[in-house]
Protein backbone atom coordinates (compact mmCIF):
# COMPACT_ATOMS: atom_id res chain seq x y z
CA UNK A 1 0.00 0.00 0.00
CA UNK A 2 1.04 3.79 -1.28
CA UNK A 3 2.15 5.62 2.15
CA UNK A 4 0.89 8.70 1.63
CA UNK A 5 1.96 9.84 4.76
CA UNK A 6 5.14 10.36 3.87
CA UNK A 7 3.86 13.19 1.44
CA UNK A 8 2.12 15.00 3.56
CA UNK A 9 4.27 18.67 4.18
CA UNK A 10 4.07 20.00 7.60
CA UNK A 11 3.56 23.33 7.21
CA UNK A 12 3.47 25.77 9.81
CA UNK A 13 0.74 28.17 10.13
CA UNK A 14 0.78 31.13 11.94
CA UNK A 15 -1.84 33.58 13.07
CA UNK A 16 -0.71 37.10 13.35
CA UNK A 17 -1.81 40.93 14.01
CA UNK A 18 -1.05 43.14 11.49
CA UNK A 19 0.79 45.67 12.61
CA UNK A 20 4.91 46.43 12.77
CA UNK A 21 7.40 43.92 13.86
CA UNK A 22 5.01 41.08 13.94
CA UNK A 23 6.78 38.84 11.41
CA UNK A 24 10.39 39.86 12.84
CA UNK A 25 9.00 38.35 15.82
CA UNK A 26 8.27 35.66 13.84
CA UNK A 27 11.82 35.08 11.78
CA UNK A 28 13.79 36.31 15.23
CA UNK A 29 12.37 33.29 16.99
CA UNK A 30 12.59 30.96 14.19
CA UNK A 31 16.74 32.39 13.76
CA UNK A 32 17.11 31.95 17.80
CA UNK A 33 15.99 27.60 17.10
CA UNK A 34 18.17 28.36 14.44
CA UNK A 35 15.47 27.01 11.95
CA UNK A 36 16.27 27.39 8.08
CA UNK A 37 12.87 28.62 6.42
CA UNK A 38 12.74 27.33 3.39
CA UNK A 39 9.22 28.55 1.58
CA UNK A 40 7.20 31.54 2.98
CA UNK A 41 4.10 33.11 2.16
CA UNK A 42 1.83 35.58 4.13
CA UNK A 43 -1.94 35.26 3.69
CA UNK A 44 -3.83 38.99 4.13
CA UNK A 45 -6.98 38.73 6.20
CA UNK A 46 -8.61 42.21 7.79
CA UNK A 47 -6.42 43.32 10.30
CA UNK A 48 -4.98 39.92 10.45
CA UNK A 49 -2.63 37.75 8.45
CA UNK A 50 -1.95 33.77 8.72
CA UNK A 51 1.79 33.13 8.09
CA UNK A 52 2.84 30.03 6.10
CA UNK A 53 5.97 28.94 6.31
CA UNK A 54 8.39 25.46 5.32
CA UNK A 55 11.05 24.89 7.55
CA UNK A 56 13.66 22.53 7.89
CA UNK A 57 12.70 21.64 11.63
CA UNK A 58 8.81 22.24 12.04
CA UNK A 59 8.72 20.45 15.10
CA UNK A 60 11.52 22.73 16.99
CA UNK A 61 9.68 25.35 14.89
CA UNK A 62 6.28 24.80 16.11
CA UNK A 63 7.96 24.45 19.89
CA UNK A 64 10.09 27.45 19.65
CA UNK A 65 6.69 30.06 18.22
CA UNK A 66 4.37 28.52 20.66
CA UNK A 67 6.73 29.33 23.67
CA UNK A 68 6.75 32.84 22.38
CA UNK A 69 3.21 32.90 22.80
CA UNK A 70 2.36 32.70 18.88
CA UNK A 71 -0.89 30.49 17.60
CA UNK A 72 0.38 28.23 15.27
CA UNK A 73 -1.03 25.22 13.16
CA UNK A 74 0.31 22.07 11.76
CA UNK A 75 -1.03 22.23 7.94
CA UNK A 76 -0.48 19.57 5.72
CA UNK A 77 0.13 20.43 2.49
CA UNK A 78 1.83 18.48 -1.03
CA UNK A 79 4.99 19.65 -2.83
CA UNK A 80 4.90 19.19 -6.67
CA UNK A 81 8.13 18.64 -8.56
CA UNK A 82 7.18 21.06 -11.19
CA UNK A 83 9.31 20.91 -14.41
CA UNK A 84 10.42 24.56 -14.75
CA UNK A 85 9.37 25.49 -18.07
CA UNK A 86 6.34 27.58 -19.93
CA UNK A 87 3.08 25.62 -19.40
CA UNK A 88 4.22 23.51 -16.58
CA UNK A 89 1.22 25.00 -13.66
CA UNK A 90 -0.89 24.39 -16.79
CA UNK A 91 -0.64 20.91 -17.14
CA UNK A 92 -0.93 20.34 -13.63
CA UNK A 93 -4.08 22.53 -12.91
CA UNK A 94 -5.74 20.87 -15.91
CA UNK A 95 -5.09 17.45 -14.37
CA UNK A 96 -6.47 18.93 -11.25
CA UNK A 97 -9.64 20.32 -12.41
CA UNK A 98 -10.40 17.11 -14.26
CA UNK A 99 -10.17 15.21 -11.82
CA UNK A 100 -12.40 17.95 -9.53
CA UNK A 101 -10.28 18.98 -7.19
CA UNK A 102 -10.43 22.19 -5.49
CA UNK A 103 -7.22 24.13 -4.43
CA UNK A 104 -7.77 26.06 -1.03
CA UNK A 105 -4.09 27.55 -1.70
CA UNK A 106 -0.97 27.47 -3.59
CA UNK A 107 2.25 29.03 -3.59
CA UNK A 108 5.32 28.31 -5.21
CA UNK A 109 9.52 28.70 -5.35
CA UNK A 110 12.14 27.98 -7.36
CA UNK A 111 14.49 25.24 -6.18
CA UNK A 112 17.13 24.85 -9.11
CA UNK A 113 17.15 21.88 -10.96
CA UNK A 114 13.23 22.20 -10.72
CA UNK A 115 10.46 24.26 -9.30
CA UNK A 116 8.37 23.40 -6.54
CA UNK A 117 4.38 24.28 -6.04
CA UNK A 118 2.56 23.96 -2.42
CA UNK A 119 -0.58 22.85 -2.68
CA UNK A 120 -3.03 22.80 0.07
CA UNK A 121 -6.14 21.23 -0.94
CA UNK A 122 -9.64 19.67 0.97
CA UNK A 123 -9.21 16.13 0.14
CA UNK A 124 -5.52 15.48 0.74
CA UNK A 125 -5.18 11.67 0.06
CA UNK A 126 -7.25 11.99 -3.33
CA UNK A 127 -5.06 14.99 -4.64
CA UNK A 128 -1.96 12.67 -3.48
CA UNK A 129 -3.43 9.80 -5.58
CA UNK A 130 -4.39 11.86 -8.52
CA UNK A 131 -0.86 13.96 -9.03
CA UNK A 132 1.35 10.40 -8.54
CA UNK A 133 -0.96 8.75 -11.04
CA UNK A 134 -0.25 11.23 -13.49
CA UNK A 135 3.45 10.61 -13.59
CA UNK A 136 4.20 13.49 -11.73
CA UNK A 137 6.89 14.00 -8.43
CA UNK A 138 5.70 14.70 -5.05
CA UNK A 139 8.08 15.54 -2.37
CA UNK A 140 8.32 13.89 0.80
CA UNK A 141 9.25 15.03 3.92
CA UNK A 142 12.46 14.00 4.17
CA UNK A 143 13.18 17.11 1.17
CA UNK A 144 12.96 19.29 3.86
CA UNK A 145 15.12 18.32 6.56
CA UNK B 1 -35.11 84.29 13.38
CA UNK B 2 -37.75 85.15 15.70
CA UNK B 3 -36.13 86.76 18.99
CA UNK B 4 -37.72 85.59 21.92
CA UNK B 5 -38.65 89.46 23.64
CA UNK B 6 -42.21 89.73 25.43
CA UNK B 7 -44.09 92.29 23.67
CA UNK B 8 -45.27 95.79 25.27
CA UNK B 9 -47.64 93.77 27.45
CA UNK B 10 -45.11 91.77 28.69
CA UNK B 11 -46.74 88.72 26.89
CA UNK B 12 -44.89 86.26 24.59
CA UNK B 13 -44.93 86.49 21.07
CA UNK B 14 -47.39 83.34 20.47
CA UNK B 15 -44.95 81.85 17.61
CA UNK B 16 -42.41 81.80 19.91
CA UNK B 17 -43.79 80.88 23.19
CA UNK B 18 -46.49 77.96 22.62
CA UNK B 19 -48.02 77.42 26.30
CA UNK B 20 -47.11 81.02 27.97
CA UNK B 21 -49.62 80.23 30.68
CA UNK B 22 -48.10 77.18 31.87
CA UNK B 23 -44.25 78.40 30.57
CA UNK B 24 -44.08 81.58 32.25
CA UNK B 25 -46.14 80.12 35.69
CA UNK B 26 -44.93 81.88 38.54
CA UNK B 27 -42.70 79.24 40.43
CA UNK B 28 -44.88 79.29 43.86
CA UNK B 29 -48.03 78.21 41.39
CA UNK B 30 -45.73 75.46 39.84
CA UNK B 31 -44.69 74.58 42.96
CA UNK B 32 -48.23 74.02 44.12
CA UNK B 33 -49.26 72.49 40.67
CA UNK B 34 -46.58 69.91 40.79
CA UNK B 35 -46.90 68.89 44.35
CA UNK B 36 -50.79 68.26 42.97
CA UNK B 37 -49.36 65.62 40.80
CA UNK B 38 -47.02 64.08 42.76
CA UNK B 39 -49.43 63.31 45.51
CA UNK B 40 -52.07 62.11 43.03
CA UNK B 41 -49.20 59.94 41.32
CA UNK B 42 -48.03 58.23 44.36
CA UNK B 43 -51.47 57.46 45.61
CA UNK B 44 -52.47 56.21 42.09
CA UNK B 45 -49.01 53.92 42.41
CA UNK B 46 -49.91 52.86 45.86
CA UNK B 47 -53.30 52.09 45.11
CA UNK B 48 -53.19 50.38 41.43
CA UNK B 49 -49.52 49.16 41.34
CA UNK B 50 -48.46 45.81 43.03
CA UNK B 51 -44.87 46.83 42.11
CA UNK B 52 -45.00 50.18 43.18
CA UNK B 53 -46.49 49.31 46.56
CA UNK B 54 -43.99 46.73 46.89
CA UNK B 55 -41.61 49.32 46.23
CA UNK B 56 -42.88 51.80 48.85
CA UNK B 57 -43.65 49.46 51.34
CA UNK B 58 -39.87 47.97 51.63
CA UNK B 59 -38.77 51.65 51.21
CA UNK B 60 -41.13 52.60 54.37
CA UNK B 61 -43.16 55.06 52.29
CA UNK B 62 -46.98 55.87 52.55
CA UNK B 63 -49.03 57.60 50.06
CA UNK B 64 -49.73 60.23 53.41
CA UNK B 65 -45.88 60.72 54.03
CA UNK B 66 -45.76 63.07 51.13
CA UNK B 67 -46.64 66.73 52.12
CA UNK B 68 -44.04 68.63 50.34
CA UNK B 69 -42.07 68.89 46.91
CA UNK B 70 -39.03 67.56 49.13
CA UNK B 71 -40.32 64.68 50.62
CA UNK B 72 -40.39 63.05 47.04
CA UNK B 73 -37.26 62.43 48.05
CA UNK B 74 -38.38 59.60 50.82
CA UNK B 75 -39.55 57.73 47.69
CA UNK B 76 -37.27 54.40 46.50
CA UNK B 77 -35.91 54.47 43.14
CA UNK B 78 -36.10 53.43 39.86
CA UNK B 79 -33.21 51.88 37.81
CA UNK B 80 -32.60 50.94 33.98
CA UNK B 81 -32.45 47.43 35.18
CA UNK B 82 -35.85 47.94 36.82
CA UNK B 83 -37.38 48.67 32.56
CA UNK B 84 -34.56 45.86 31.46
CA UNK B 85 -35.03 42.82 33.90
CA UNK B 86 -38.80 43.46 35.01
CA UNK B 87 -41.86 41.81 32.68
CA UNK B 88 -43.55 44.82 31.27
CA UNK B 89 -46.90 43.16 32.04
CA UNK B 90 -45.93 44.54 36.29
CA UNK B 91 -44.71 47.43 34.71
CA UNK B 92 -47.64 48.70 33.27
CA UNK B 93 -50.30 49.86 34.78
CA UNK B 94 -52.82 50.01 31.85
CA UNK B 95 -54.42 47.41 29.66
CA UNK B 96 -54.21 47.20 25.74
CA UNK B 97 -56.98 48.74 25.02
CA UNK B 98 -55.38 52.34 26.45
CA UNK B 99 -52.83 51.88 24.98
CA UNK B 100 -51.56 53.35 21.80
CA UNK B 101 -48.29 52.73 21.18
CA UNK B 102 -45.23 51.06 21.94
CA UNK B 103 -41.17 52.19 21.43
CA UNK B 104 -37.96 49.98 22.15
CA UNK B 105 -34.47 50.69 23.23
CA UNK B 106 -31.06 48.37 22.87
CA UNK B 107 -31.38 46.36 25.73
CA UNK B 108 -28.09 45.02 27.27
CA UNK B 109 -28.49 41.47 26.49
CA UNK B 110 -30.33 41.65 23.50
CA UNK B 111 -33.64 42.28 24.33
CA UNK B 112 -34.64 45.69 24.23
CA UNK B 113 -36.35 47.72 27.01
CA UNK B 114 -40.07 48.62 26.08
CA UNK B 115 -42.03 51.83 26.74
CA UNK B 116 -45.83 51.68 26.10
CA UNK B 117 -47.47 54.91 25.93
CA UNK B 118 -51.06 55.81 26.09
CA UNK B 119 -52.89 58.76 24.49
CA UNK B 120 -52.28 61.29 27.13
CA UNK B 121 -48.67 60.11 26.94
CA UNK B 122 -48.11 61.00 23.59
CA UNK B 123 -49.97 63.97 24.06
CA UNK B 124 -47.84 65.03 26.76
CA UNK B 125 -44.49 64.23 25.34
CA UNK B 126 -45.83 66.07 22.05
CA UNK B 127 -46.50 69.09 24.34
CA UNK B 128 -43.39 68.63 25.63
CA UNK B 129 -41.14 68.67 22.41
CA UNK B 130 -43.97 71.73 21.32
CA UNK B 131 -43.06 74.31 24.16
CA UNK B 132 -39.18 73.26 23.60
CA UNK B 133 -38.48 73.66 19.93
CA UNK B 134 -41.12 76.88 20.06
CA UNK B 135 -38.77 78.20 21.79
CA UNK B 136 -36.18 77.41 20.42
CA UNK B 137 -37.50 79.88 17.60
CA UNK B 138 -39.16 77.48 15.51
CA UNK B 139 -42.59 78.41 14.31
CA UNK B 140 -45.11 77.78 11.31
CA UNK B 141 -43.06 79.01 8.98
CA UNK B 142 -40.84 76.67 9.64
CA UNK B 143 -39.28 73.85 7.44
CA UNK B 144 -37.89 71.24 9.58
CA UNK B 145 -36.09 68.01 8.81
CA UNK B 146 -36.10 65.62 11.12
CA UNK B 147 -33.00 63.43 10.57
CA UNK B 148 -33.47 60.94 14.18
CA UNK B 149 -34.65 57.56 13.24
CA UNK B 150 -37.75 57.00 13.02
CA UNK B 151 -39.15 53.62 14.40
CA UNK B 152 -38.65 52.23 17.49
CA UNK B 153 -36.05 54.87 19.08
CA UNK B 154 -37.74 57.35 20.05
CA UNK B 155 -36.00 60.64 18.77
CA UNK B 156 -37.76 60.48 14.71
CA UNK B 157 -41.14 60.11 16.17
CA UNK B 158 -41.12 62.58 18.94
CA UNK B 159 -39.72 65.42 16.87
CA UNK B 160 -42.50 64.77 14.61
CA UNK B 161 -45.14 64.83 16.63
CA UNK B 162 -44.05 68.05 18.43
CA UNK B 163 -42.74 69.84 15.33
CA UNK B 164 -46.12 69.42 13.64
CA UNK B 165 -48.01 70.34 17.15
CA UNK B 166 -46.72 73.63 16.23
CA UNK B 167 -47.48 73.57 13.13
CA UNK B 168 -44.19 73.78 11.24
CA UNK B 169 -43.57 71.62 7.59
CA UNK B 170 -41.68 67.97 8.85
CA UNK B 171 -39.62 66.69 6.43
CA UNK B 172 -39.31 63.18 8.14
CA UNK B 173 -35.87 61.86 6.39
CA UNK B 174 -34.58 59.78 8.95
CA UNK B 175 -31.61 59.35 9.00
CA UNK B 176 -28.97 58.06 5.91
CA UNK B 177 -28.40 58.95 2.74
CA UNK B 178 -26.52 62.40 3.59
CA UNK B 179 -26.79 63.61 -0.29
CA UNK B 180 -30.20 63.10 0.04
CA UNK B 181 -31.01 64.95 3.25
CA UNK B 182 -28.33 68.22 1.82
CA UNK B 183 -30.68 68.04 -1.66
CA UNK B 184 -34.08 68.02 0.62
CA UNK B 185 -32.72 70.92 2.81
CA UNK B 186 -31.98 72.81 -0.32
CA UNK B 187 -34.81 71.34 -2.60
CA UNK B 188 -37.45 72.32 0.19
CA UNK B 189 -35.68 75.42 1.97
CA UNK B 190 -35.65 73.86 5.48
CA UNK B 191 -35.05 75.78 8.13
CA UNK B 192 -34.43 73.66 10.94
CA UNK B 193 -32.91 69.95 10.93
CA UNK B 194 -33.73 67.73 14.04
CA UNK B 195 -30.68 65.91 14.27
CA UNK B 196 -27.24 64.48 16.86
CA UNK B 197 -24.83 67.00 17.13
CA UNK B 198 -22.34 64.85 15.27
CA UNK B 199 -24.74 63.71 12.32
CA UNK B 200 -25.32 67.56 11.58
CA UNK B 201 -21.40 68.07 11.18
CA UNK B 202 -21.20 64.93 9.24
CA UNK B 203 -23.65 66.78 6.66
CA UNK B 204 -21.25 69.66 6.75
CA UNK B 205 -18.50 67.82 5.78
CA UNK B 206 -20.65 66.44 2.89
CA UNK B 207 -21.87 69.59 2.01
CA UNK B 208 -18.32 70.86 1.11
CA UNK B 209 -17.76 67.76 -0.69
CA UNK B 210 -20.53 68.18 -2.81
CA UNK B 211 -20.22 71.93 -3.18
CA UNK B 212 -22.92 73.24 -1.14
CA UNK B 213 -22.45 76.34 1.11
CA UNK B 214 -24.60 75.47 3.89
CA UNK B 215 -24.40 78.87 5.22
CA UNK B 216 -24.75 80.54 1.49
CA UNK B 217 -26.63 78.32 -0.29
CA UNK B 218 -29.59 77.01 2.47
CA UNK B 219 -32.36 78.27 4.55
CA UNK B 220 -31.01 76.13 7.70
CA UNK B 221 -30.48 78.52 10.65
CA UNK B 222 -31.80 76.07 13.53
CA UNK B 223 -30.36 72.50 14.73
CA UNK B 224 -32.33 70.73 17.45
CA UNK B 225 -29.36 68.47 18.85
CA UNK B 226 -29.07 66.03 20.98
CA UNK B 227 -29.34 62.03 21.26
CA UNK B 228 -25.67 62.38 22.50
CA UNK B 229 -23.22 64.27 24.55
CA UNK B 230 -21.43 67.06 23.04
CA UNK B 231 -19.91 70.25 24.21
CA UNK B 232 -19.95 73.98 23.80
CA UNK B 233 -16.77 73.72 21.96
CA UNK B 234 -18.47 71.87 19.56
CA UNK B 235 -21.32 74.19 18.88
CA UNK B 236 -19.34 77.18 18.57
CA UNK B 237 -17.48 75.51 16.17
CA UNK B 238 -20.47 74.43 14.10
CA UNK B 239 -22.48 77.41 14.44
CA UNK B 240 -19.09 79.68 13.49
CA UNK B 241 -18.84 77.20 10.23
CA UNK B 242 -22.81 76.25 9.27
CA UNK B 243 -24.22 79.03 10.57
CA UNK B 244 -27.06 76.75 12.35
CA UNK B 245 -28.11 78.06 15.71
CA UNK B 246 -27.15 75.04 18.17
CA UNK B 247 -29.92 73.95 20.49
CA UNK B 248 -29.42 71.32 23.20
CA UNK B 249 -31.89 68.85 24.09
CA UNK B 250 -32.37 65.63 25.96
CA UNK B 251 -34.76 62.91 26.57
CA UNK B 252 -34.79 58.95 27.14
CA UNK B 253 -37.00 56.32 25.87
CA UNK B 254 -37.82 55.46 29.52
CA UNK B 255 -39.06 59.06 29.59
CA UNK B 256 -40.67 58.83 26.82
CA UNK B 257 -38.15 60.05 24.14
CA UNK B 258 -36.49 63.65 23.88
CA UNK B 259 -38.64 66.13 26.04
CA UNK B 260 -36.39 69.27 26.47
CA UNK B 261 -34.50 71.78 24.84
CA UNK B 262 -33.01 74.93 25.41
CA UNK B 263 -34.71 78.36 24.16
CA UNK B 264 -33.23 80.85 21.88
CA UNK B 265 -31.53 81.89 25.39
CA UNK B 266 -29.17 78.82 24.63
CA UNK B 267 -28.65 78.47 28.78
CA UNK B 268 -30.19 75.28 29.65
CA UNK B 269 -32.86 73.23 28.69
CA UNK B 270 -36.50 73.73 29.80
CA UNK B 271 -37.65 70.97 31.97
CA UNK B 272 -40.89 71.60 32.33
CA UNK B 273 -42.35 71.37 36.05
CA UNK B 274 -45.92 70.54 35.20
CA UNK B 275 -45.12 67.10 33.50
CA UNK B 276 -41.29 66.36 35.58
CA UNK B 277 -40.13 66.69 38.76
CA UNK B 278 -36.01 66.66 38.32
CA UNK B 279 -33.50 66.08 41.08
CA UNK B 280 -30.07 66.07 41.17
CA UNK B 281 -28.22 63.61 43.65
CA UNK B 282 -24.77 62.53 45.11
CA UNK B 283 -24.82 59.07 42.92
CA UNK B 284 -22.71 57.54 45.64
CA UNK B 285 -24.59 58.91 48.89
CA UNK B 286 -27.79 59.67 47.11
CA UNK B 287 -28.22 62.92 48.89
CA UNK B 288 -29.84 65.19 47.18
CA UNK B 289 -27.57 68.61 45.55
CA UNK B 290 -28.83 72.33 45.62
CA UNK B 291 -28.69 74.46 42.27
CA UNK B 292 -25.58 74.01 40.00
CA UNK B 293 -24.06 71.34 42.12
CA UNK B 294 -23.01 68.54 39.53
CA UNK B 295 -24.49 65.10 40.36
CA UNK B 296 -26.75 62.52 38.83
CA UNK B 297 -30.24 62.97 37.34
CA UNK B 298 -33.27 61.52 38.71
CA UNK B 299 -36.51 62.28 37.06
CA UNK B 300 -40.29 62.02 37.81
CA UNK B 301 -42.51 62.08 35.45
CA UNK B 302 -45.78 63.48 37.21
CA UNK B 303 -48.35 62.52 34.50
CA UNK B 304 -47.15 59.50 32.85
CA UNK B 305 -49.56 56.75 32.73
CA UNK B 306 -48.47 53.38 30.95
CA UNK B 307 -45.45 53.29 32.67
CA UNK B 308 -44.84 55.52 35.88
CA UNK B 309 -41.12 56.65 36.36
CA UNK B 310 -40.98 57.54 39.67
CA UNK B 311 -37.30 58.77 40.95
CA UNK B 312 -35.44 56.99 37.78
CA UNK B 313 -31.71 57.04 37.87
CA UNK B 314 -31.00 58.34 34.57
CA UNK B 315 -27.19 57.73 35.29
CA UNK B 316 -26.66 61.21 33.54
CA UNK B 317 -24.14 63.38 35.49
CA UNK B 318 -25.22 67.14 35.09
CA UNK B 319 -26.33 70.11 37.49
CA UNK B 320 -29.65 72.30 37.68
CA UNK B 321 -30.59 75.70 37.50
CA UNK B 322 -33.48 76.80 39.81
CA UNK B 323 -33.25 80.87 38.46
CA UNK B 324 -35.82 82.31 36.13
CA UNK B 325 -34.25 81.84 32.57
CA UNK B 326 -33.82 85.14 30.29
CA UNK B 327 -36.24 84.57 27.94
CA UNK B 328 -39.07 84.65 30.84
CA UNK B 329 -39.42 81.21 31.48
CA UNK B 330 -39.78 79.98 35.68
CA UNK B 331 -39.53 76.24 34.90
CA UNK B 332 -35.52 74.66 36.07
CA UNK B 333 -33.17 74.49 33.62
CA UNK B 334 -31.19 71.23 32.82
CA UNK B 335 -27.48 71.98 32.29
CA UNK B 336 -25.09 69.98 29.88
CA UNK B 337 -24.48 66.05 30.47
CA UNK B 338 -20.99 66.35 30.88
CA UNK B 339 -20.57 62.32 31.77
CA UNK B 340 -22.48 58.77 32.59
CA UNK B 341 -22.70 56.86 36.27
CA UNK B 342 -21.69 53.63 34.86
CA UNK B 343 -19.75 52.64 31.31
CA UNK B 344 -22.26 53.34 29.57
CA UNK B 345 -21.39 54.31 25.77
CA UNK B 346 -23.68 57.19 23.18
CA UNK B 347 -22.49 55.96 20.23
CA UNK B 348 -24.11 58.13 16.89
CA UNK B 349 -27.19 58.45 19.39
CA UNK B 350 -27.43 54.79 20.59
CA UNK B 351 -26.57 53.52 23.83
CA UNK B 352 -24.39 50.42 24.70
CA UNK B 353 -23.21 49.04 26.99
CA UNK B 354 -19.49 47.32 27.06
CA UNK B 355 -21.90 44.39 29.15
CA UNK B 356 -23.46 43.87 25.36
CA UNK B 357 -20.52 43.63 23.29
CA UNK B 358 -19.52 41.08 25.87
CA UNK B 359 -22.71 39.40 25.47
CA UNK B 360 -22.57 38.88 21.77
CA UNK B 361 -19.02 38.15 21.77
CA UNK B 362 -19.04 34.75 24.47
CA UNK B 363 -21.91 33.90 22.94
CA UNK B 364 -19.03 32.48 20.19
CA UNK B 365 -17.34 29.80 21.56
CA UNK B 366 -14.33 30.30 19.00
CA UNK B 367 -13.26 33.57 20.86
CA UNK B 368 -11.53 34.24 24.24
CA UNK B 369 -12.54 36.20 26.91
CA UNK B 370 -11.07 39.36 26.90
CA UNK B 371 -12.21 42.55 24.25
CA UNK B 372 -11.80 45.85 23.86
CA UNK B 373 -14.42 48.64 22.53
CA UNK B 374 -12.45 51.83 20.83
CA UNK B 375 -14.58 54.76 20.14
CA UNK B 376 -13.38 56.85 17.83
CA UNK B 377 -14.60 59.77 15.89
CA UNK B 378 -13.72 59.24 12.01
CA UNK B 379 -14.69 62.62 10.40
CA UNK B 380 -17.67 63.47 12.20
CA UNK B 381 -19.02 60.26 13.22
CA UNK B 382 -18.75 58.12 15.76
CA UNK B 383 -16.77 54.93 14.96
CA UNK B 384 -16.97 51.76 17.32
CA UNK B 385 -14.39 49.09 16.69
CA UNK B 386 -14.30 45.72 18.81
CA UNK B 387 -10.91 44.02 19.37
CA UNK B 388 -11.34 40.22 20.50
CA UNK B 389 -9.04 37.46 21.37
CA UNK B 390 -9.19 34.37 19.11
CA UNK B 391 -8.99 31.11 21.21
CA UNK B 392 -5.65 29.21 19.84
CA UNK B 393 -7.34 26.28 18.89
CA UNK B 394 -10.18 27.89 17.13
CA UNK B 395 -7.17 29.45 14.68
CA UNK B 396 -8.00 27.46 11.49
CA UNK B 397 -5.71 28.25 8.19
CA UNK B 398 -8.56 29.40 6.15
CA UNK B 399 -8.55 33.19 5.41
CA UNK B 400 -12.36 32.96 4.41
CA UNK B 401 -14.01 30.64 7.38
CA UNK B 402 -11.65 33.27 9.69
CA UNK B 403 -13.89 36.11 7.61
CA UNK B 404 -16.77 34.47 8.40
CA UNK B 405 -16.37 34.08 11.87
CA UNK B 406 -15.58 38.07 11.72
CA UNK B 407 -18.45 39.00 9.58
CA UNK B 408 -20.90 36.71 11.93
CA UNK B 409 -19.88 38.48 14.86
CA UNK B 410 -20.53 41.89 13.14
CA UNK B 411 -23.82 41.34 12.13
CA UNK B 412 -24.55 39.65 15.48
CA UNK B 413 -23.83 42.84 16.82
CA UNK B 414 -25.21 44.99 14.42
CA UNK B 415 -28.40 43.09 15.39
CA UNK B 416 -28.19 43.49 19.26
CA UNK B 417 -26.34 47.05 19.67
CA UNK B 418 -28.85 48.19 16.64
CA UNK B 419 -25.53 49.92 15.43
CA UNK B 420 -22.87 48.73 13.42
CA UNK B 421 -19.66 48.24 14.65
CA UNK B 422 -16.22 47.18 12.72
CA UNK B 423 -14.62 43.17 14.57
CA UNK B 424 -11.27 42.99 14.98
CA UNK B 425 -9.56 39.18 15.76
CA UNK B 426 -6.62 39.64 17.84
CA UNK B 427 -3.55 37.12 18.63
CA UNK B 428 -4.60 35.29 22.26
CA UNK B 429 -2.68 37.21 25.04
CA UNK B 430 -2.35 40.58 23.44
CA UNK B 431 -5.25 42.42 25.00
CA UNK B 432 -4.44 43.92 28.31
CA UNK B 433 -5.47 41.97 31.59
CA UNK B 434 -7.16 43.29 34.24
CA UNK B 435 -6.45 42.65 37.97
CA UNK B 436 -9.13 45.25 39.30
CA UNK B 437 -12.45 46.48 37.24
CA UNK B 438 -11.30 45.78 34.07
CA UNK B 439 -11.15 48.87 31.62
CA UNK B 440 -12.53 47.70 28.01
CA UNK B 441 -13.23 51.07 26.95
CA UNK B 442 -11.16 53.12 25.21
CA UNK B 443 -13.32 56.31 23.78
CA UNK B 444 -10.60 58.43 21.52
CA UNK B 445 -13.33 61.04 20.82
CA UNK B 446 -12.67 64.67 21.74
CA UNK B 447 -15.70 66.61 23.28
Amino acid sequence: MLDREKYHIKQLSIFSENRPGRLMDIAGSMKEAKVNILGFTIAEGSGYGVVRMLVDQPEKAHQMLTKEGHVVKFTDVLAVKMEDKPGGLYDLTLMLRDAGINIEYAYGYRNSPAAVLILRVEDIDRATDTILASGRELYDVSHFK
Amino acid sequence: MRLLVPNAQGEMDPMTCWNPKMEMMPKEELDRLQLKHLKALVHRLYDYSRFYRDRMEAAGVHPDHIWTLEDAAKLPYMVKRDLREIEPERLLMVSNRELVRYHASSGTTGRPTIAGYTQADVNNWTESVARGIASAGIGPDDVIQVAYTYGLFTGGLGLHYGAERIGATVVPASTGNSERQLDLIKRLNVTAIAATPSYLMHLGEVSEKMGINIKRDTKLRIGILGAEPWSDGMRDRMQDWLGVKGINIYGTSELSGPLWCECAEQNGMHVWGDLTLAEVIDPDTGENLGPGEKGELVITMLQKEAVPIVRYRTGDITTLETETCACGRTHLRLGRITGRVDDMLIIRGINVFPSQVEYVLMSNPELGNEFQIVVDRKGALDDMLVRVELKPESFIDNVAKLECLKDRIASRMRNTLMISAEVELVEPGTLPRFEGKAKRVIDKRKL
